[in-house]
């Protein structure tokens, strides 16, 4: 499969400040890559210099197989972004800041086409109010509509959930595993929302002080044999000293307040499950603490998740 | 290219505050016509008062003052030097005030270049400036010229009087006029300068209006060591030239020549260097927005 992103070495120096620091990743097309970080990671730095916000202080990037510097115009025409926040003309209604960017973008489009795009962010209703009337949610999805109307081939959404209420963020997640799965964009997004880039991104970068903590397949960087859980019961020091005898000894980590640990594959917690229920154990939750948000915070505080919570 | 400055020119005149300076120049035009409507004789007497030492004044003569050519003249003097601020406004804004409301960055990742985004931005502006003007004249000039009606133009002057025959005006107006926009975009491309260094609109504003009071002050400011130092190289002293359309030549007898410009020379070498400083004040702001980081 072929990158639509391949980013070299990049660096980017804002005085004695090194806020990318010899980054290299690249994003295959069709795919959901997630870019993560911690604020200041140098995450916004790096979007910015894909779409030439920023010029790299040095490395090259090269979309769609082209240098970004030399061929800016091909590259941008297919590209889509939001970065940070969506800030748009709110003194103009969003059906004329859907036309401006359209133009921009160096499309001809119908009103029709305009409606559709609205529509398809379930903005078609409210097109002709102002859109310093708007909800945050409802700049955010207009801010997808522009970033999307002239139908880009790469979409580069910088933080899309931020702001946004429960449902809001479901709808962006819905919008992106769509336009990923029926449309074949290739999507690279940044997000604080580490839970929600586990359900949609298929392969991930994490940064941290602007270097390259590890970038891969979301499934291959969460080992599934090393799925650590917790068990709440109603005794949890009885509980513990039962577990050592018994089936799943070989599982037990440690406890902690008033949890014990197990470290197991994810495919045996059925069978801890069966075990639990056949030892009479009054489970009150079992809870798999192996979620992106561990895997990224054991590497960017330096020290595995199971070690924390062991602590 | 064309469809781009379409969509500046929209969003400049979607926004209510750029009517401002339209109806700033309506309300000082209207209130210097009905006041010399009602009052103007009064206003000639105190105008050739200063002049009365000298000269001898026929009621004929005054009644034939007081017309649209002169009124016009009279609001062209007084709006001219507050009129900067209304174009600073505009220019000022627009590129800070994109990076304040944060669309200067989703406008930059479009497929245009930096270089057009800065021609069709100044572009807006310029047209926005010439379009204030044309409106000045169709109140000022045309609307003068139907209130008062037309007659000969008395310019009054240190020096003494100019009288331009009644048709021998009208193309003195538009030269004027025309005029005053090269000079009013010098003022546009400064206040676009330092729009390019800001985040917000006021900053570019406000540091403007500043340079121009400064530079207007010195070149006001009779002290010799500048006449020949600084004067003839600040903007603002060739701001004024447009006057040099009504300072005519006399032949030997002290006749009026028609068609003449007194010093034509001089009012090309102020036009001239108001076009250096555009070209200065716009070339500075590409070259610093092509190297800028885009961070708002």
């Amino acid at each position: 499969m072929s990158n639509i992103i391949e980013v070299k070495n990049l660096t980017k120096e804002f005085k004695e400040i090194r806020a990318v620091d010899n980054l290299s990743f690249s994003v295959a097309a069709g795919k959901v890559y997630g870019f993560l970080g911690q604020n200041g990671a140098g995450k916004s730095t790096t979007i910015r210099m894909l779409l030439t916000l920023i010029k790299p202080s040095s490395g090259s990037i090269e979309i769609f197989g082209m240098n970004l510097q030399q061929h800016r115009k091909e590259i941008l025409s297919q590209v889509g972004a939001i970065i940070e926040r969506p800030d748009l003309y709110k003194y103009l209604t969003a059906l004329e800041n859907l036309r401006i960017f359209a133009t921009m973008s160096g499309i001809k489009i119908t009103e029709k086409k305009l409606m559709d795009q609205l529509e398809e962010v379930g903005l078609a209703d409210r097109a002709n109010s102002l859109v310093k009337t708007y909800s945050q949610g409802m700049k955010q999805r207009l801010g997808i509509a522009t970033a999307l109307v002239h139908n880009p081939k790469l979409i580069i959404l910088d933080e899309p959930t931020n702001g946004l209420d429960p449902q809001g963020i479901a709808d962006i997640r819905n919008l992106i595993i769509r336009l990923s799965k029926e449309s074949g964009k290739t999507l690279l997004i940044s997000s604080h929302l580490l839970s929600e880039m586990e359900l949609i991104a298929d392969s991930m970068l994490i940064i941290d002080k602007g270097k390259k903590l590890v970038e891969g397949n979301v499934n291959d960087l969460f080992d599934p044999a090393e799925t650590v859980v917790e068990l709440k019961t109603t005794d949890d020091a009885a509980v513990f000293e039962q577990l050592q005898t018994s089936a799943l000894q070989k599982y037990v980590q440690g406890k902690r307040n008033d949890c014990v640990l197990l470290k197991l594959h994810r495919n045996e917690v059925p069978f801890v499950m069966k075990e639990l229920v056949k030892m009479d154990v009054n489970v009150i939750s079992l809870h798999s603490k192996h979620s992106l948000e561990d895997y990224f915070l054991s590497l960017t505080t330096g020290h595995s998740h199971v070690e924390a919570i062991k602590n | 290219m064309w469809k781009l400055l379409k969509i500046e020119l929209f969003k400049i005149f979607k926004r209510p505050r750029t009517y401002i300076a339209f109806g700033a120049i309506a309300s000082v035009v209207f209130l210097i016509q009905i006041a010399l409507k009602y009052d103007g004789k009064s206003y000639v007497d105190l105008l050739l008062n200063n002049l009365s030492g000298s000269f001898e004044f026929s009621d004929e003569f005054k009644d034939k003052l007081l017309n649209g050519y002169m009124i016009c003249f009279v609001i062209l003097n007084t709006l001219l030097i507050q009129m900067p601020l209304l174009v600073a406004l505009i220019a000022g804004d627009s590129i800070a005030g994109e990076a304040n409301m944060g669309t200067l960055r989703l406008s930059l990742t479009k497929p245009i270049s930096r270089t057009q985004y800065m021609l069709v931005k100044f572009g807006a502006s310029v047209i926005y400036t010439f379009a204030l003007l044309v409106w000045m004249a169709i109140l000022a000039l045309f609307g003068s010229m139907i209130i008062f009606g037309t007659n000969d133009l008395v310019v009054l002057r240190s020096e003494g009087i100019e009288q331009m025959k009644n048709f021998d005006v009208l193309w003195r107006y538009f030269a004027a006029f025309g005029y005053a926009a090269v000079a009013l975009t010098t003022v546009s491309a400064l206040a676009f300068l330092l729009s390019v260094f800001a985040e917000n609109s006021i900053g570019p504003i406000i540091a403007t209006m500043s340079i121009v009071i400064v530079f207007t002050i010195l070149s006001e400011m009779n002290i010799p060591i500048y006449d020949q130092t600084i004067k003839p190289y600040l903007f603002t002293s060739h701001m004024v030239a447009w006057k040099g359309f009504f300072y005519v030549q006399a032949d030997a007898e002290g006749t009026t020549i028609n068609g003449s410009i007194e010093n034509l020379p001089a009012v090309l070498r102020s036009l001239g260097i108001l076009i250096i400083y555009i070209g200065v004040f716009f070339s500075a702001a590409v070259w610093v927005f092509r190297k800028k980081d885009i961070l708002t």
